[in-house]
């Protein structure tokens, strides 16, 4: 570790002077949701008056091109008022991808395509007076397809002659875009020599790997409802991790200007990425500048699970060289990804996957071979873990696997590699935000304390001691993780804040809090830093008109960036709080130091005892001497993207006889900084985790012959439930970050990336067989099983 | 065709379409506490209590509810008295996005009412959820919210009246 290099070790001490932050407060808005009264975007849709109801028009075919559209039939139903369709609508390309300017996704898209691309793609789209009746219309729009020949396997989606998906002149950034190829994006990435790394490793080892579709699931829909204020301007009231990017991009495709439009985001039922994407208010949007009138859409299930985002499925071939120590050398990963009918952050989620994953093992050199592909299937986007983990499946998985060339314990060999503080990350220069991103070194990093504390509850030492009979087998396995706090060099945020009359402070953000508790963060934030109690805090979130900007609830960004941005204003309001009460000393006859003010417990004190409250402060400069208004803003960008870290374990029971996977246990250590609000952490660790267990074992998407989604509804779609996730243990490991607020980084997304390799891990460890594609499932193991233990039947 | 029902232990007469289902009545009304998260029955987002079951109003029609007590999330608790059930979700950090939280809450309350005091298991807990889906908090809190919840409602000094430590 190097001397003048600060990893926070030093700060550690500040843990006992913390008031508000790193304390398990109520949440701010916890109260409210319980009672039902939240207002989540629809809930004010029965108190607007003469609002539309809009339908969309899906594309049964996966791949066709619109001859004609005829909606004669359609106009006729009572209470149809408008039917809009690419002959209707300006053909703008753009990317629905919620990214900051300009997108690193290609423009791809249009609010209609003469084209579909996939079962789901947008047709038409009907206003009318009721639900009812513009799902009757929709049913009564009569389309002539020119069916053409689907791609729906990535690899032949490369093939020289396969069916194009995106063959239109318009598209641009479409990263080496010819015509003849289905290719998106593809990266080549290398650091060191790693022909000759390969080649002077003691063992190589080559594996391949393989992740499906998975839905991000919000249990609220998406939603948006629109309507003309009285000044004529366009506001947009829509479920959305990006108001501020919903807007620019609404503005471009809308060619409306940018100040004529104001986003609002309410209460949000949950995103994980879905929501970081313009889906669906460009429709209503629409609607409201074509008849004036208020307009609604709100997604199905249905909709949801087929027209949404999902993340991408890739396959991935990873490499390692290792010399006998345990000493790795040199690391290879190449990745096909599928980017589905759309390119939305394609690019992006893909470079992710190596940027996450290969740098957490120290070596020799490094490659990444990236192709991503448009095929006619679901678009893949933005969700949670955001390319990590696919690239942790595949990682994890292999490490264990190294190890058992090796003949190590798996924890020992990732011990011996991993990262620490003061370690330079080789690609970050190479991996960044479809630009060079900036250098990065590691400061605060407990990954080592992560898999010592984990292995101890998990109980590491019983791994290898199950007895190897017995139809019912069990295993225990991990993976060590690392994610990221925000987009380094993009990512901005900012905040305002302002002093009442009662020393309370209106807190103004443009973050965007979907259900993360980032209110209640921020607040904490805001507290600790004025020195007030957390109901002193009044938080208003994202409303473009109102509040700074931000760029939205993505890349485990808002403690990190955005509650950078909070600390840095109320800072400045502390400053000016100790100038106001300093002179109002001064005007009273009583002077003192300016520098020897100190601010705590709602006031500004002195040496000598004597103390200001912040009401008081406020009255005086409201109404009696040197008046102004207390108040200050900040931005907050970051060149340092701290990695928060962790190691995520899992005890299983397998029954051969059946297949099953029963998860026993299931830990996540982790070290996300100082957790500001510490059981929110343990629920971004648990419900995180819980997601990925379903992509580990039980969530897939099944496609028809023809490309249709199978199972696209909550009954068909196997997410976990209460019965199926296992006794759960968070480990809070703590370090201190000093490049973050009040020494926080991220924990949102990390959990993601355990599970899939963690369980998997811990099948093979029961059974001896490794899976190497997800979702590992009963008749996989089934098949698995009777091969091993039977080889003569399987062979018959 | 007109709808009565008790709702929330009010009279209450409403218009409504055959077609019509109670979530839709209910929210068309304001009662916007009930919520919409799949409209098959398969997530528990629009949980009520009919006579006192737990039903998903996305699946009763408005006109099964004629002649019936309705309570909904609105009917369990108010700012000034929450019910105990909400405090325990509340305190215990089991809400996150709160989308699914007041079909929990219904749920453990159908089912707290029907078993009638008692300790209540952690499998209870996890079963009386198992048809809600949250994909936000992984169950861990909800769980411990149930459970939390059922031991002060079992504990007759606390009865949902006072402060919860
Ligand atoms: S909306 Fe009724 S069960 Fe999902
Ligand atoms: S808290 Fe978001 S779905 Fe349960």
């Amino acid at each position: 570790m190097s001397q003048d290099w600060d990893t926070g070790r030093g700060s550690m001490g500040e843990y006992d002077r913390f008031r508000v932050v790193n304390r398990s407060r109520r949440r701010v808005d916890a109260l409210k949701l319980a009672l039902g009264k939240g207002t989540y975007t629809d809930d004010i849709a029965h108190t607007i008056d003469g609002l539309l109801h809009l339908k969309v028009l899906w594309s049964p075919h996966a791949h066709a091109r619109i001859v004609s559209i005829d909606t004669s039939e359609a106009e006729r139903v009572p209470g149809v008022v408008l039917i809009l369709h690419h002959g209707n609508v300006p053909r703008v390309p753009y990317t629905t991808a919620g990214q900051g300017h300009p997108e690193p996704s290609p423009y791809d898209a249009y609010v209609f395509p003469r084209k579909v691309r996939y079962v789901g793609d947008r047709v038409a789209c009907v206003a009318a007076e009721s639900e009812l009746a513009a799902a009757r219309a929709v049913a009564k729009i009569k389309v002539e397809y020119e069916v053409l020949e689907p791609v729906f396997d990535p690899r032949r989606a490369l093939e020289p002659g396969a069916p194009l998906v995106h063959d239109e002149e318009e598209a641009t950034g479409i990263c080496g875009y010819d015509k003849s190829r289905n290719l998106v994006c593809e990266m080549k990435v290398e650091h060191g020599d790693v022909d000759d790394a390969f080649a002077r490793a003691d063992v190589v080892l080559e594996r391949e790997y393989e992740v499906p579709y998975q839905a991000q699931c919000p249990l609220e829909p998406h939603c948006a409802l629109t309507w003309f204020d009285e000044d004529r301007r366009l506001v947009v009231r829509v479920a959305t991790q990006v108001p501020f990017h919903s807007r620019r991009i609404l503005a471009r495709i809308l060619g409306l200007p940018l100040h004529r439009i104001r986003v609002i985001k309410p209460r949000i039922g949950g995103g994980f990425g879905s929501k970081q994407e313009i889906l669906l208010e460009d429709l209503p949007a629409l609607v409201t500048l074509r008849t004036g009138r208020p307009a609604r859409l709100f997604y199905t299930r249905q909709e949801e699970l087929r027209s949404a985002r999902t993340r991408h499925p890739q396959l991935l071939r990873w490499k390692t060289g290792a010399n006998r120590d345990g000493t790795l050398v040199a690391q290879e990963l190449e990745v096909l990804a599928n980017t589905g009918a759309y390119g939305a952050h394609a690019l992006t989620v893909q470079s992710c996957t190596a940027g996450k994953t290969l740098p957490l093992y120290v070596a020799e050199a490094y490659r990444f071979l990236m192709k991503t592909v448009y095929t006619n299937l679901p678009i893949a986007g933005a969700f949670r873990g955001y390319g990590g983990p696919q690239g942790f499946f595949a990682m994890e998985c292999h490490m264990d696997e190294v190890a058992s060339l090796l003949g190590m314990d798996p924890a020992e060999f990732r011990s011996k590699n991993l990262i620490g503080p003061g370690s330079e990350n080789p690609l970050a220069k190479a991996l960044g935000e479809g630009k060079e991103g900036p250098p990065q070194r590691i400061r605060s990093c407990e990954i080592q304390q992560c898999i010592a504390r984990g292995k101890e509850a998990i109980g590491w030492e019983r791994r290898g001691t199950f007895p190897q009979r017995g139809p019912l087998r069990r295993g225990i396995g991990m993976a060590a993780l690392m994610h990221g706090s925000g987009i380094p060099g993009v990512d901005m945020a900012s905040a305002s804040i302002k002093l009442n009359d009662d020393g309370s402070f209106n807190l103004l953000v443009g973050a965007t809090d979907i259900g993360t508790g980032s209110d209640t963060i921020l607040s904490q934030i805001a507290a600790e830093a004025l020195g007030v109690p957390l109901e002193k805090i009044v938080i208003y979130s994202s409303d473009t008109d109102i509040t700074p900007f931000d760029k939205g609830a993505y890349a485990s960004s808002t403690t990190y960036i955005s509650g950078m941005s909070v600390k840095k204003a109320c800072d400045k309001v502390v400053e000016q709080l100790k100038d106001a009460a300093w002179e109002m000393w001064q005007h009273a006859g009583d002077p003192c130091e300016r520098s020897s003010l100190r601010h705590e417990d709602e006031h500004v004190r002195r040496p000598d005892g004597k103390a200001l409250s912040y009401a008081e402060i406020c009255l005086s400069t409201f109404y009696e001497h040197d008046q102004h208004q207390i108040m200050d803003h900040a931005s907050h960008m970051s060149f340092e993207c701290p990695p928060p870290f962790a190691a995520h374990f899992a005890e299983v029971e397998v029954d051969t006889e059946t297949g099953g996977v029963k998860l026993l246990k299931y830990v996540a250590a982790v070290d996300c900084g100082v957790p500001i609000h510490p059981e929110n952490c343990e629920g971004q660790n648990e419900g995180g985790a819980m997601t990925m267990m379903g992509y580990a074992l039980s969530e897939d998407f099944v496609f028809d012959g023809g490309g249709a989604l199978l199972n696209d509804t909550f009954r068909h779609y196997k997410q976990f439930t209460s019965l199926d996730m296992p006794p759960f243990e968070t480990i809070l490991c703590l370090s201190y970050e000093p490049s973050g607020p009040f020494g926080a980084k991220s924990v949102s997304e990390i959990p993601t990336d355990g599970p899939g390799p963690a369980i998997a891990n811990a099948i093979a460890d029961a059974l001896g067989i490794r899976f190497r594609k997800l979702p590992i499932t009963p008749e996989d193991i089934r098949r698995a099983w009777r091969e091993r233990t039977e080889p003569a039947a399987s062979a018959s | 065709m007109n709808v009565e029902l008790t709702l929330n232990g009010e009279a209450v007469s409403w218009e409504s379409e055959p077609h019509e289902f109670l979530t839709e009545l209910l929210r068309r009304h304001g009662l916007i506490g009930t919520k919409r998260g799949c409209e098959s029955g398969d997530c528990g987002a629009c949980a009520v209590l009919l006579d006192g079951e737990e039903v998903p109003s996305c699946l009763v029609l408005a006109a099964q509810a004629h002649g019936h007590e309705v309570t909904t999330i609105e009917g369990l608790g108010s700012w000034e008295r929450p019910h105990p059930i909400q405090e325990a979700f509340v305190d215990g950090t089991a809400v996150q996005c709160g989308y699914c939280t007041p079909g929990m809450v219904i749920a453990a309350k159908a089912y707290l009412d029907r078993k009638g005091g008692g300790p209540l298991s952690e499998r209870e807990a996890r079963e009386l959820l198992a048809g809600h889906v949250c994909r936000c908090t992984g169950y861990v809190k909800p769980i411990a919210a149930v459970l939390r919840a059922a031991e002060a409602l079992g504990d007759p000094r606390s009865a949902g009246e006072e402060e919860r430590a």
